[in-house]
């Protein structure tokens, strides 16, 4: 080994390295924006350590996180809205004293998000909701819910990342295209590693890619199923017919049975099959039970070869908050804490269905858009009653807040503890200091929580 | 003037998710997530041409995008627009007792609205709550 290359291996090692007199590197920084949680960005920093020039290694979404967090014209103190709609700047005690009334005098709170923040957060948000009896749902609710209730009905085998870029042969992604959504998930674990069996890389996998749309991930498919959209279900049936080699009709959604022959058979005849998901069967009809199949045909497949089936999981630590809760209240999403213990209903404690029903009459939002991405129902719901917005963005959930909360990014500004797609958990890393005087979520949470435990005379 | 009914779906793009980061208050945003993608059979029945903006509608609301050739396609009977308060102007709220709406798989009817704007998120959303 050249002494050159040591040093150069060991410079990289290091966490914080200096590169001439212009700029510091942060290695080994772990990105927040999807549940990949790539963990290899390297940060660029002015010589004062205070700005960020570049993001080495992120996808173009989490290098936009990283640069958007230094933008001149980003909040930092907290904004009430006025009776004419205009915002005044409050300070975040004043911030603190409205959210914490506002949690007080709700009859059945919503608090809702949870999924872009640190664990230590979320658990200071599982006591202030258990405190307030409130509803607690995260991002699952519209991502990957239908999976957690498939889970909870028939189980589910699964695999880390790392036992799929070492392992997998057979990589089926169904209803997801990460080349969009999870753009470094191929490159970093499931097309392009060459891993310990999977020497070939790329060209030592079968790729094949379930879209009604020709995606830029199906583009890159060895087999491309383009189905009719909304039958998962019965496409799914009918590879598990095929798998036991019984008869099909010649078509099903919209596919050739001898397709679907050939899909049964590259997965049987690989070493390690793996299924990952997304969207498209999460949220179109069918919902939990396209998942419930999807699982089945990984058992199947487990009588032939190694098979797993792994959710892509969207918000970087919407899977931390599932555990989260997962250990302190047993379920993961769609909490309805307002009876004093924990109850857990789908379609019932769920956020939408509680907005859309008028079952709560405060909202609470942190680390997620719910203005952006729920349906627009809903979303007059929360511009109805008192409400509060924690988010570092101005998004459309701020604007229809009462109140508006900027806090430090996490795993830019602040660090923790977040779970990647697979169940993995990660310590993400400060990268540069929060603008001056900013609160964390969790300084902000355990604020109001305080503040709470005071009004109840409990404190 | 014609109208087409499709079946729309939604969903993440890389520009949906850059410009997001970038601040969905910005006229970026609404360039990346305020349209509609169509394929070029869609736009023959429609009479219209690419990059003209279209109002869709469907039983649960109604909004203003610009329709464009579809960059994932072809999806015949298929039209899509990215995740965003655009979409969820129209999609199907119900969740059928799992907690999910069903945000794939709305039927909606396009037709041409050249004379109506494309808003931003934050007009859109103040325009449809407040």
């Amino acid at each position: 080994m050249s002494r050159s290359w040591m040093r150069l291996r060991s410079l990289r090692r290091s966490a914080y390295r200096q590169v001439g007199n212009l700029a510091k590197i942060v290695t080994d920084v772990v990105c927040p924006f999807c549940g990949t949680l790539c963990d290899d960005l390297e940060v660029a920093l002015d010589d004062s350590g205070e700005k960020i020039l570049e993001v080495y290694n992120a996808c173009a979404i989490g290098a936009a996180k990283f640069l958007h967090s230094q933008a001149e014209d980003r909040l930092t103190r907290p904004q009430m809205k006025q009776e004419d709609g205009s915002w005044k700047e409050v300070t975040y005690d004043e911030a603190v004293e409205y959210t914490a009334q506002m949690l007080i005098d709700a009859k059945k709170p919503l608090m809702y998000g949870w999924s872009s923040t640190s664990c230590s957060a979320q658990s200071v948000g599982s006591e202030l909701g258990e405190v307030v009896g409130a509803c607690m749902d995260n991002t699952a609710t519209v991502c990957h819910g239908s999976s957690l209730i498939a889970v909870q009905d028939v189980g589910i085998p699964s695999a880390t990342l790392g036992e799929i870029a070492n392992r997998a042969d057979r990589v089926v992604f169904w209803g997801c295209n990460p080349a969009h959504a999870h753009p470094r998930h191929m490159s970093r674990y499931s097309i392009f590693p060459r891993g310990f069996f999977t020497g070939k890389g790329s060209k030592s996998r079968k790729m094949v890619v379930v879209d009604p749309r020709r995606t830029d991930t199906a583009k890159m498919a060895d087999i491309h199923l383009q189905l009719e959209q909304g039958h998962d279900y019965e496409l799914l049936s009918a590879i598990r017919v095929a798998i036991r080699g019984e008869k099909l009709p010649k078509t099903v959604a919209g596919i050739p049975a001898e397709t679907i022959y050939e899909v049964a058979e590259t997965l049987k005849s690989g070493r390690f099959a793996v299924i990952f998901f997304g969207m498209g069967v999460t949220q179109s009809l069918g919902k939990n039970h396209n998942i419930d199949i999807a699982i089945a045909v990984t058992r199947d497949l487990n009588d032939y070869t190694k098979a797993a089936i792994i959710p892509m999981r969207g918000h970087y630590n919407v899977t931390g908050s599932g555990q989260v809760w997962g250990w302190q209240f047993g379920f993961p999403f769609c909490l309805d804490l307002s009876r004093g213990f924990a109850r857990y209903n789908p379609g019932d404690s769920s956020s939408n269905d509680l907005l859309i029903r008028d079952e709560v009459d405060a909202a609470f939002v942190l680390g997620s858009d719910p203005g952006a991405h729920f349906p627009v129902g809903s979303v007059r719901k929360i511009a109805q009653m008192p409400s509060v917005c924690i988010d570092p963005h101005i998004t459309p959930t701020s604007a229809v807040s009462k109140l508006h909360v900027p806090v430090a990014f996490v795993g830019v500004e602040v660090g923790g503890c977040a779970y990647r797609m697979d169940n993995v958990p990660i310590e993400t890393r400060k990268v540069v200091e929060p603008p001056e005087g900013m609160l964390t979520d969790e300084e902000f949470l355990t604020m109001v929580l305080k503040r709470v435990k005071e009004m109840k005379g409990a404190a | 003037m014609p109208e087409i009914e499709i079946n729309l779906i939604s969903g993440r793009t890389i520009d949906q998710g850059v410009s997001m980061e970038n601040g969905k208050e910005k006229i970026a945003y609404r360039n990346a997530c305020g349209i509609i993608e169509l394929d070029a059979e869609e736009f023959k029945k429609l009479g219209a041409y690419r990059n003209t903006n279209v109002r869709v509608t469907s039983e649960f609301g109604s909004v203003v995008v610009k329709a464009i050739q579809a960059t994932q396609g072809p999806h015949p009977g298929l039209g899509w627009i990215p995740m965003g308060p655009w979409a969820n102007a129209v999609v199907d709220p119900n969740t059928y007792s799992t907690g999910m709406p069903t945000f794939k798989g709305t039927p909606v009817k396009v037709e041409v609205a050249s004379d109506e704007p494309v808003l931003d998120a934050i007009a859109l959303i103040t325009q449809e709550c407040l």
